[in-house]
């Protein structure tokens, strides 16, 4: 289910690194918990984000929902289809369901983030506590 | 009492069932020295016909029986009894906001229609289901300008209406936007040498009322010309809906904030009215208000809901595009049938005949020595005339021969003293114009 | 409903009711030529529009504008008007927005030839009429909270905390030197409460209930400082529960130089009963469209006067309502005051109304109150044991369950409220307050005669029994309305929001 060569936070996003740049999305389990995502805020290529703050949003009908930078970097992309398909985030939040790509500002913050294994495990504890 | 449906034998009953000896029980959870032991001393109460022998001794002491010739933002013009008789429907007048879809569509698909008419009139690819009024509607669009753009000043013509400029200035004060003014010249618009001089790429929006307070209209494509050049946006304010029956819309604007009064609500001494925001399609998240939108349930039938709620203080708390919540639902139904009833060759018609009374009216006003047009300015149906002497002095006369006469200027300009703003819709007859005029012809005729 | 049943409606719709099920949008029903109402000839000259404003200036008809008639008109609305439910029909049991009867003289006293037709800008001797209104409605809102003082012009209840947030505002700055930071909102509010506090520039700080969902007296004890300029509290709660510990909340606040808001919201169920102004609020908003009657009319117009305390009294916003020389008088020049909050000085028609119901209870409000809270009180104990009760306090006007127990078998209390639609009733709030996950919020104000409030019990008991044997027939309801569950998230993802004339075909 969760790839094993992303990344994971406890507030649901995931990063892919390849080289010094940074691919994020949000989780399945994030997916499933917002329902239908009807709307995704982004920001700005060239804009700055920081490990832990807020760099956007996802809309469902009655929901907003803000979504944290799992690393700091520069945004270089935007995941275009969100804005026609929104939808694409429900179907298929790890791959076509991107949101942004970063240029990493300190590499080093991807080693403290959850392995595939380890959010496995955070998020079948939530459910249990649920 | 006539409005509680219980006998004391059923009130008895329930006590019964709940389980208490009395209603005072009921009452236990506020602490005792809170709660009241004497009756309000409040008027007696009244029976429906004392109620109604109330309020039209109140009416009685009002102005029934004047010609009126004010405007200023709230107009005089002619209502079907149509419209009344179907907001009064019960089930629009005692509905609720229509969150619950499937038992609201009338509201709905009636919103969705308001929406698209007031797209009509404004020229704007977006309209919500109403706000307060055109004051408050003009404050969020100004905000909603400084949350699209970034920016945190914004340049205000003078000759929008001083109360919208006020209700502006009340909600802006505490949030860290500077509010710059921008005068008028002679033809009664916006200086335009002015406020290109005054815009710079710190500025959220520029905004005019058109017509604006001084009834002139302004030239839209140079202001928006001039705002664009600076990455600032065009908010419009339009206080008389009429006007757009005969005069190009503001079409180049970038959010219209609208007053939708003119269109069958009654003056009512300050309101209930119906504002309205238009914008483009491209800045609708940014908007406030609540939308309607159309859509089909499971049978692929087509109905309307209440869309794009993530905007909304109920949804997104302190960080909503504004705090507003109930709106002016039945007033923008009324406008919405009022503007159907009128339809396309009737409102039309309707500014037609407000452009030719209002052209009498400045015509035979000019006729009188002393007597001229304040601002040379395009106009629809109000203009600022310039008198010899004070407007009050000349108001108070005409009160004497049943005529309320124009506005003071001078009251909010300081330096527009002896000048007064006419309206003059088609609720006025050409013998009431003839008779003002003339009336304020003997009163400039005697000395002082 | 059974299938059967559905599939007649269809045919019965194809035949012969089809028009008032598929009324169109009136845009659709347009066609050229036709009017529905007609002007008085002009009796000055014409002028032609073109000539009169300039070719720069004028506008030609505008494409898509409705033509129809008039009976075309009355049809249209008099059918979409069948879809909607209302008060007049039947119990409308939405917590926290307070569905009562709305009487119908006050409509009629409000549309009166010297009362609708007045100007605000005409001369005050000719509007001693408003003006008394205006007065009578003051000094009855005095008694009934036990404030010192208000304003009538907010135009709604959301204007309302606004201006209630920039009186504390103005007060602090004039006798502190400085506005404060922080409002506290308790975590059961309105949304209103927050997003406000952001519109008079505040920061906002969301203050826990205790276990009980009452105010957190020793919470609130650690969180006040200098910085906090107020705290909002709905009062009774959006749990329909008197606040206890209000008094002493005031106290720690008062301490620290901060004021209390009370969110005037359910003032219903303490009308003639307790007055704020006793309990140590200084300032709080009445929505008029709720407590005093003045109909919703699908989500407004409402009006939001705002009472205060003494203190708050010199920042009042513009125009102020004085005596002089024995003439009532509108006054713009007050040295200290917030400034206007909305032009015209407010939503006049909706006090008429607000007045004309005051006139109407007089003294007897208080039974008003005491059969709103005996209602709330009856439904709960018929209810209670079938639906969870999450806080076992007291219930005053309204009544807040959960649909803990139905979730078992995957009915929400989204299902639950359109499932009472069937029953022929409006659904109750669902899913707030936010503190009571799966909320149903029931407030059946005083309006509901004791058969009318059985039917509804006898309604949820039957769909609490439904969601435990036949939990499908609930979660797909409604199934007796015009349109069924409708494409929320479509509508969200690829808004249509207008009509739009179709393009010419080629």
């Amino acid at each position: 289910m969760y790839p094993t060569d992303y990344r994971y936070t406890k507030d649901h996003e995931w990063i892919k690194v390849a080289g010094d740049t940074g691919t994020i999305g949000i989780t399945d389990y994030a997916q499933h918990e917002l329902g239908d995502v009807v709307f995704v805020e982004m920001p700005a290529v060239g804009s700055k984000v920081e490990a832990g703050k807020v760099f956007g949003t996802v809309e469902s009908v009655k929901a907003v929902s803000e979504i944290f930078a799992p690393v700091s970097g520069e945004v270089t992309e935007t995941n275009a289809v969100l804005t026609g398909t929104p939808e694409t985030l429900n179907s298929d939040p790890h791959g076509e369901g991107w949101l942004i790509k970063i240029k990493l500002a300190n590499p080093s913050e991807v080693s403290v983030l959850m392995d595939a294994a380890a959010y496995q495990a955070f998020i079948s504890e939530k459910e249990t506590s649920a | 009492m006539r409005y509680l449906p219980k006998s004391t034998s059923e009130r008895r009953e329930m006590l019964d069932a709940v389980g208490v000896p009395s209603i005072e029980t009921l009452f236990e959870s506020i602490p005792d020295q809170f709660r009241l032991k004497q009756p309000l001393n409040l008027p007696a109460a009244m029976s429906e016909q004392e109620i109604i022998e109330y309020f039209r001794a109140r009416a009685r002491e009002n102005s029934v029986g004047y010609t009126s010739f004010l405007g200023a933002g709230v107009y005089n013009h002619l209502r079907s009894v149509v419209t009344d008789a179907l907001i009064q429907r019960g089930e629009f007048l005692t509905s609720y906001t229509p969150y619950q879809a499937e038992i609201s569509q009338g509201t709905l698909q009636a919103i969705f229609e308001f929406q698209t008419l007031m797209c009509q009139l404004t020229g704007m690819e977006v309209a919500n289901a109403s706000m307060w009024d055109g004051s408050t509607a003009t404050t969020e669009a100004v905000l909603m300008a400084e949350r699209l753009t970034g920016r945190h000043r914004v340049i205000v013509a003078r000759s929008l209406h001083p109360e919208y400029r006020q209700v502006l200035d009340t909600y802006t004060r505490n949030l860290g936007l500077r509010v710059d003014e921008i005068g008028f010249t002679g033809s009664g618009q916006v200086d335009t040498i002015r406020l290109e001089n005054a815009l710079t790429s710190e500025t959220a929006a520029v905004v005019v009322q058109s017509p604006n307070f001084f009834g002139v209209l302004e030239q839209m494509p140079s202001l928006a010309a001039l705002a664009h050049a600076k990455g600032a946006l065009l908010v419009v304010s339009v206080s008389e809906g009429v006007s757009l029956g005969a005069v190009r819309p503001p079409e180049e604007a970038d959010i219209v904030a609208m007053e939708g009064q003119s269109f069958g609500l009654a003056p009512s001494y300050g309101g209930p009215y119906a504002g309205v925001i238009a914008t483009r399609d491209k800045f609708v998240r940014q908007m406030p208000g609540r939308l309607a939108g159309e859509t089909v349930d499971g049978n692929g039938k087509r109905g309307y809901v209440l869309t794009l709620a993530t905007r909304e203080q109920h949804i997104r708390r302190e960080k909503a595009t504004s705090n507003i919540c109930t709106n002016q639902a039945l007033c923008a139904l009324a406008v919405n049938i009022h503007l159907c009833l009128l339809g396309k060759e009737g409102l039309k018609e309707l500014a037609a005949q407000n452009l030719a009374k209002a052209r009498f009216a400045l015509d035979a006003l000019e006729k009188i020595r002393g007597v001229r047009r304040a601002f040379t300015g395009p106009f629809f149906n109000e203009f600022v005339v310039e008198f010899p002497r004070s407007v009050k002095m000349i108001n108070a006369e005409l009160l004497k021969h049943k005529i309320i006469g124009p506005l003071p200027v001078g009251s909010y300009f300081s330096e527009l003293t002896k000048r007064g703003l006419f309206c003059v819709t088609e609720t006025v007859s050409r013998a009431e114009i003839e008779r003002m005029a003339e009336a304020i012809r003997d009163i400039l005729s005697k000395p002082i | 409903m059974k299938t059967e049943e559905i599939r007649l409606t269809d045919r019965i719709k194809t035949v012969g009711r089809h028009i008032s099920r598929n009324e169109g949008l009136i845009f659709e029903e347009s066609a050229p030529g036709k009017r529905a109402f007609e002007l008085p000839p002009l009796d000055v000259p014409a002028v032609d529009p073109r000539a009169a404003l300039g070719a720069d200036f004028v506008r030609d008809g505008i494409d898509g504008f409705p033509e129809v008639s008039e009976i075309e008109v009355v049809r249209h609305f008099t059918r979409l008007s069948t879809w909607n439910y209302a008060i007049d029909l039947g119990m409308y049991p939405l917590g926290s927005c307070t569905m009562k009867y709305n009487p119908r003289v006050n409509e009629f006293v409000a549309r009166l030839e010297g009362i609708a037709t007045e100007h605000p800008y005409q001369p005050q001797e000719l509007s001693q009429g408003c003006l008394k209104i205006l007065q009578l409605l003051m000094n009855c809102l005095k008694e009934i909270t036990g404030m010192d003082s208000g304003t009538l012009e907010p135009a709604a209840g959301a204007q309302g905390e606004l201006t209630g947030l920039l009186l504390i505002r103005a007060y602090l700055e004039d006798t502190q030197g400085h506005p404060r930071k922080v409002v506290l909102i308790p975590d059961s509010a309105h949304g209103t409460n927050p997003a406000t506090a952001v519109i008079a520039g505040y920061d906002v700080q969301n203050v826990p209930s205790d276990e009980r969902g009452q105010i957190d007296i020793a919470r609130l004890k650690e969180i006040v400082n200098g910085d906090v300029a107020a705290m909002m509290v709905t009062n009774p709660s959006t749990l329909g529960v008197f606040e206890q510990n209000i008094a002493e909340a005031a106290h720690i606040l008062h301490e620290h130089g901060a004021l209390l808001y009370m969110d005037g919201a359910n003032m219903n169920a303490l009308a003639g009963v307790a007055r704020p102004g006793d309990f140590g609020v200084d300032v709080m908003h009445l929505n008029l469209h709720k407590t005093f009657s003045t109909p919703h009319g699908g989500g407004g117009p409402g009006a939001g006067p705002v009472m205060v305390k003494q203190l708050l009294e010199p920042y009042l916003p513009i125009p102020v309502l004085l005596e002089k020389n024995g003439q009532l008088a509108l006054e713009n020049r007050k040295p200290k005051t917030i400034g206007r909050v909305r032009a015209f000085g407010g939503n006049f028609g909706v006090l008429v109304r607000a007045l004309a119901y005051t006139l109407a209870y007089g003294p007897g409000i208080r039974q008003a109150t005491e059969d709103a809270v005996l209602n709330a009180n009856y439904i709960r104990k018929k209810l209670e044991d079938v639906f969870d009760l999450p806080f076992n306090s007291p219930s005053m006007h309204e009544v807040v369950f959960s649909d803990a127990r139905q979730k078992k078998n995957g009915v929400n209390t989204m299902d639950i409220a359109k499932r009472l639609i069937d029953y022929g009733f409006h659904p109750y709030t669902t899913a707030f307050p936010l503190i009571v996950p799966g909320a149903m919020m029931i407030e059946p104000t005083e309006s509901e005669s004791k058969q009318e409030c059985d039917l509804f019990v006898e309604a949820m008991r039957s769909i609490a029994e439904e969601a435990a044997t036949d939990p499908e027939l609930v979660k797909h309801a409604p199934h007796s309305t015009k349109v069924g569950r409708l494409d929320e998230v479509g509508a969200a993802r690829k808004p249509v929001l207008r009509w739009k004339p179709k393009p010419p075909t080629a």
